[in-house]
C-alpha cells in the first residue's frame, strides 16, 4: 500500500440487518491495506461484534438511531472507530466469565466483547457522557 | 452483501440434522435458535448441526449454541457439530469450543457418536 493515511467513514441506521453491509465495508478496506484472508475475518468479526453490541445494547434496537463507522489506514495498520450516541457501558465492570461458567448459568452474553480483544491487537472504549461513545480497534499489518 | 442464511432441518432416526446455510449473526441468530427450540419442543434431544454451508459466525451464533447445551445434556442429549469450515472453526477455537463441543468431520461421524456415548455427551 501507498505510505499516505486513508479515511473511510460509513453511518448506517441501527438494524442487525446492517451488519452484513458493515462486515463488507469494513473487509474491503482490509484488502486494500493488504491483510491476509485470516485477519480480514478476523476484522470483519470484531467489528460486527461492536456494531451489534452498539445496535442491541447501547440503542436497544431502536432503529431510527445511527452506527457510525470510521476506517483510518496507514503504513502499519487499520484503525476502526465504532461511533454510537446510545447508553454507554463501563467495561471495568462487564464481567469475564469463562464459557464453560458461562453455558452452565444458560447465558451466553459478554462475548462480544472477549472476542474482539482476542482478534484485535487493540481495544479501547471511552464514554463521553451526554454526548457519544466510541470503541476503537487497532489491526498492525504483520511484515515479512 | 453478504447476509443470506437458512436452516434446514431432517431427520436420521431419533436424531434432527439442522443444516446451516449462509452467514449467522446477530440477525439471523434468532432463527437458528428457533429451529433448535422447535426441536426440543418436539422433545427431540439429539441434534446435529452441520455446518458445511455456514460460512461466517459471530458471538450470537456461538451463544446459540451455549445458550441449549446444558438443557438438552440435562435431559440426556447432545448438541453435535460437523463439517465445520476454517473460517468458521477458527471462531470456535477463539473462545474454546472445541473442548466443550463434539466437533467432528462429517455428518454420519456425527450421529454415529450419539450411539457410541450412551449418554450423548461429550467427554
Amino acid at each position: 500500500m501507498e505510505n499516505f493515511e486513508r479515511r473511510f467513514l460509513l453511518h448506517v441506521p441501527s438494524s442487525t440487518e446492517n451488519l452484513a453491509l458493515i462486515r463488507d465495508f469494513v473487509g474491503n478496506i482490509g484488502k486494500q491495506a493488504g491483510f491476509q484472508e485470516t485477519e480480514l475475518s478476523m476484522i470483519e468479526l470484531a467489528v460486527d461484534e461492536a456494531c451489534a453490541n452498539v445496535i442491541e445494547h447501547a440503542y436497544g434496537l431502536d432503529q431510527t438511531k445511527e452506527v457510525i463507522v470510521r476506517a483510518r489506514l496507514d503504513a502499519d495498520a487499520i484503525t476502526i472507530e465504532v461511533i454510537d450516541t446510545g447508553k454507554g457501558f463501563d467495561p471495568g465492570v462487564v464481567e469475564h466469565k469463562d464459557v464453560k461458567r458461562l453455558m452452565a448459568e444458560r447465558r451466553s452474553g459478554g462475548l462480544g466483547m472477549r472476542m474482539m480483544k482476542l482478534v484485535m491487537d487493540e481495544v479501547h472504549y471511552q464514554m463521553i457522557p451526554g454526548e457519544r461513545n466510541e470503541l476503537k480497534m487497532v489491526k498492525r499489518l504483520r511484515k515479512e | 452483501m453478504s447476509s443470506s442464511f437458512a436452516v434446514h432441518t431432517s431427520q436420521q432416526g431419533p436424531i434432527t440434522i439442522l443444516a446451516l446455510d449462509g452467514f449467522l449473526d446477530a440477525h439471523t441468530a434468532p432463527r437458528f435458535e428457533e429451529a433448535i427450540q422447535t426441536e426440543i419442543t418436539a422433545g427431540r434431544r439429539g441434534i446435529v448441526v452441520d455446518c458445511g454451508k455456514l460460512t461466517y459466525i459471530s458471538s450470537a451464533g456461538l451463544g446459540v449454541f451455549m445458550s441449549f447445551i446444558e438443557e438438552l445434556r440435562d435431559a440426556g442429549g447432545d448438541i453435535k457439530i460437523c463439517s465445520v469450515v476454517p473460517k468458521v472453526l477458527q471462531v470456535f477455537e477463539i473462545l474454546g469450543f472445541q473442548s466443550l463441543f463434539d466437533i467432528v468431520d462429517t455428518v454420519p461421524d456425527a450421529v454415529n457418536r450419539f450411539s457410541q456415548t450412551s449418554s450423548g455427551q461429550k467427554g
